[in-house]
């Protein structure tokens, strides 16, 4: 019986691949375990192993073929004592079917149609004003890219400023953000540590102390959960323990929140633990270009500072302005879209579900502004506020779990200083209450989504 | 309770700290049967593995997916050493472990594909399953955490004083925590029947132990604790068993942890997404061309002339149709129920 060989996924986001080589050719034998050819994916060339035993039959997708579709058939394997040449006629040509369905689509929640969206655009604007000088040439990058060079360019203006994490140096980052730092600025400015958040995060914070301006990066804020006494205790609290002596100018940074099938210890949002802590700032960009100016703000800032990635968002290619030094402020939210009826206040991977609602809002008639706040703590209230005013609806939207969220905060915030100006109470759209499952269909149901931003948008409009 | 109360000085009868004792090459060997149930345990180990690399590379697994292919000998070893009633916790290269225990591999592979026949009913995944009924407590995705887990299970077997000994897998980026040598010290100040096996497979993701740690020799760790601590030929199954023998009997005799490094070595990259480019291609080469925990069984079972390459063949195809049968079930099983979102939160 012969065996199809298919293109495989090699990371959670992979859908096609480049087919760089092949190892074996046609005729020869083939072990399981053996390496059978190269394949490239968005992050690293990898090696495909063989499982099957027997001869490779035939080659269907040949070496330096780009974009081959995961679970494309891209060769045959005829069983040991199989004539390999019938095995390889047999075999249909190829074509980029999976072999197998993925899981069926969820049902309930997920079920009612997503709203289509617009076809003509609404007014859409990014208040940048003051932030990026008319007529700046933009270039598209990624949030990966936009991180690394803020870090970059801080390191090259202070010596002070170094990174320290696990894998940051020699692997160039786990996810690939510190690429290339460690050959620009050496072993002693980017520094591998051993698996030890604790320690390391309080190295850090007393290397803050002693002046330096650490980057402290975690594999992924999860992991900071074994270095949040150091965070809070000792980072955040010095400064007003000491009378003013002391401080921890430095950044904890790292991705935070879902990504995508890594199960409960490996999926949560940490905005609203931090955002509860007086002496820290916590910054959490959307864009490339916000996250450019937000890092290269939050290195500079003479505070802690809880810098949350997403790693969703690292692989987005957004607008970044080109100017040699870039630099957001903190606490400043963005008006991201501007429109009439309803606001929409979120941050982060958030506003991919607050933008995508907006659209369709608009192709129902309902114009809505959408909030980026940036900065969770400090938050800027006042340009939340001013919206509210103008809309007199409002829903807030998070990926963290609901009770004592950044959404909770938001919504008091609204009735303590724009209560006369409500026509509808908050709403807001959250991760459920649910550790993060790792089925398919019940993490699709555990995340917040566009048709529950739409829906609370229609409710609080009466619509 | 007063297990605080009584600490041991006499290490008499225990091999001495700083004077690490090696099992390698154990001449005394295992009998036919002991090779042929190490074979066929390995074996199945190494294809449940392939296969679910396989599943991931067809979109069937998401997520994290960490492969346990080259260290087999350490999971069969040491479960063979074990009474019914000892428990097991690792990490989440957790595959072996559960299938040595028992678990069946059907159950597993559905978790992997995150179906509802699944261990945990697909709400785990590869990196969190468990089975009360195999003394199998997970299954867990934060590094050094199931240190101190497997330090309360033994805490737990001493409280009761039921005899039992509770093994916590760990690899040699995991040593590294502080809460696995403030969890030693409270093992061995209550004589706590733990062992602790230290799977040093070289590498934690790309770093290697000697970027990582500034005492490489893992039996060691335990030395300001009083921890006896032994080096194992973690590739070797029979040192392995033989270790295993000691350190359980030692932890189980009311003499408090031992601490075993099994030098091993995975041979795919630390999960299904790293090209693993830290590392030479030789290195890898020798290791399974020369250390192949599978392939040394094989080896002697050929020369003693205890089984014919039919018969391992035969054993070949057996252990694959199992292991097709749970890739079959576990492709389709159905998804958990939408309900399912919000069970077992609270009890
Ligand atoms: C607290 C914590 N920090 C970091 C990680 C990310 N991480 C997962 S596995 C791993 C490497 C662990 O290596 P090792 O203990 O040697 O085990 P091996 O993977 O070699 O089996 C790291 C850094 C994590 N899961 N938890
Ligand atoms: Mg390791």
């Amino acid at each position: 019986m012969s065996v199809d060989i298919l293109m495989p996924a090699l990371s959670p986001t992979m859908e096609q691949g480049k087919l760089s080589k092949w190892l074996k050719k046609e005729g020869d034998a083939i072990k399981s375990g053996d390496v059978i050819a190269e394949i490239e994916t968005d992050k690293a060339t990898m090696e495909v192993e063989a499982v099957d035993e027997g001869i490779l039959a035939k080659i269907l997708v040949a070496d330096g073929t780009d974009n081959v579709a995961v679970n494309t058939r891209i060769g045959v394997i005829a069983a040991e004592g199989e004539d390999a040449s019938a095995a390889a006629s047999a075999a249909a040509p190829a074509d980029s079917k999976p072999a197998v369905s993925k899981s069926a689509e969820p049902t309930s929640a997920e079920s009612k149609p997503e709203p289509k969206p617009a076809e003509a655009k609404a007014p859409d604007s990014y208040d940048a004003s003051g932030e990026i000088p008319a007529g700046t040439e933009m270039v598209k990058m990624t949030v990966r890219e936009a991180l690394r060079d803020a870090m970059a360019e801080e390191m090259r203006r202070d010596d002070d400023v170094f990174v320290m994490g696990e894998e940051v140096a020699e692997y160039q980052g786990a996810y690939k953000v510190t690429q290339g730092l460690l050959q620009e600025f050496g072993a002693r400015r980017v520094i591998d540590t051993p698996i030890t958040e604790h320690g390391f995060a309080g190295i850090g914070v007393g290397a803050a102390m002693a002046g330096l301006r650490p980057i402290v990066e975690f594999m992924t804020f999860n992991f900071a959960m074994q270095a949040i006494d150091q965070i809070i205790n000792s980072a955040a609290k010095t400064l007003y323990m000491s009378g003013g002596q002391l401080g921890c100018p430095m950044v904890f940074r790292g991705p935070n929140g879902a990504a995508a099938r890594v199960a409960a210890q490996h999926s949560q949002c940490y905005a609203a633990w931090y955002s509860q802590i007086p002496g820290l700032k916590v910054v959490m960009p959307h864009t490339a270009a916000d996250a450019k100016g937000l890092l290269k703000a939050a290195i500079r800032d003479p505070n802690p500072i809880i810098f949350l990635e997403n790693e969703i968002l690292y692989g987005q290619t957004f607008d970044v302005p080109k100017l040699d030094d870039f630099v957001l402020p903190i606490g400043k939210a963005k008006v991201a879209r501007v429109g009439k009826d309803v606001t929409l206040v979120t941050f982060g991977i958030g506003m991919t579900y607050a933008l995508k609602a907006a659209e369709a809002l608009a192709g129902e008639g309902i114009e809505a502004e959408v909030i980026d706040l940036r900065t969770i703590r400090p938050m800027d209230m006042a340009t939340v506020i001013k919206s509210v005013r103008k809309t007199h609806r409002c829903v807030a939207i998070e990926e963290g779990f609901p009770q004592s969220g950044v959404t909770a905060e938001i919504a008091m915030r609204i009735m303590e200083e724009a209560f006369d100006y409500l026509d509808a109470p908050v709403a807001r759209v959250t991760g459920k209450d649910v550790p993060m499952p790792y089925a398919a269909n019940l993490e699709k149901l555990a995340l917040p989504n566009v048709g529950e931003v739409v829906a609370a948008a229609k409710a609080v409009c009466y619509r | 309770m007063a297990v605080a109360a009584t600490k041991k000085t006499d290490l008499s009868d225990a091999p001495a700290t700083g004077n690490t004792l090696r099992f390698a090459n154990d001449p005394t060997g295992f009998t036919r049967e002991q090779e042929l149930h190490a074979y066929r345990e390995m074996l199945f180990i190494r294809r449940f593995e392939e296969k679910a690399g396989q599943l991931y590379g067809m979109g069937l697994i998401g997520g994290f997916c960490h492969l346990y292919i080259g260290q087999e000998a350490v999971v069969v070893g040491v479960q063979m050493s074990m009474k019914d009633g000892d428990q097991v916790i690792t990490g989440y290269r957790d595959h072996g472990h559960m299938l040595a225990t028992g678990m069946e591999a059907r159950g597993v592979m559905a978790e992997l594909t995150g179906r509802r026949s699944g261990y945990s009913h697909g709400k785990g995944g590869s990196m969190h399953m468990f089975s009360k009924e195999k003394h199998f407590y997970g299954g867990h995705g934060i590094v050094g955490a199931q240190v101190s887990l497997g330090t309360g299970l033994g805490f737990a077997n001493r409280y009761r004083d039921n005899g039992n000994v509770s093994i916590a897998y760990f690899g040699d980026g995991a040593s590294n925590q502080g809460q696995v040598y403030e969890s030693f010290n409270m093992a061995e100040l209550w004589r706590l029947p733990v062992v602790y096996v230290i799977e040093n497979n070289r590498y934690a993701m790309g770093t290697s132990v000697t970027r990582s740690s500034a005492l490489t020799d893992f039996s060691k760790r335990g030395s300001s604790f009083n921890i006896p601590g032994a080096k194992v030929d973690g590739m070797d199954v029979r040192a392995v068993k033989a270790a295993s023998d000691m350190a359980l009997e030692h932890a189980r005799s009311g003499k408090g942890p031992f601490l075993l490094e099994m030098e091993t070595y995975r041979y795919r990259g630390h999960s299904m997404s790293d090209p693993a480019k830290y590392r030479s291609k030789d290195e890898l080469e020798q290791m399974r061309n020369e250390h192949d925990p599978i392939e040394q069984v094989k080896h002697r079972l050929i020369e003693k002339k205890w089984a014919s390459e039919e018969e391992l063949k035969k054993m070949d195809a057996d252990v694959r149709s199992i292991v097709n049968d749970a890739a079959d079930f576990a492709t389709h099983d159905p998804e958990p129920d939408a309900a399912e979102l919000y069970t077992d939160i609270l009890k």
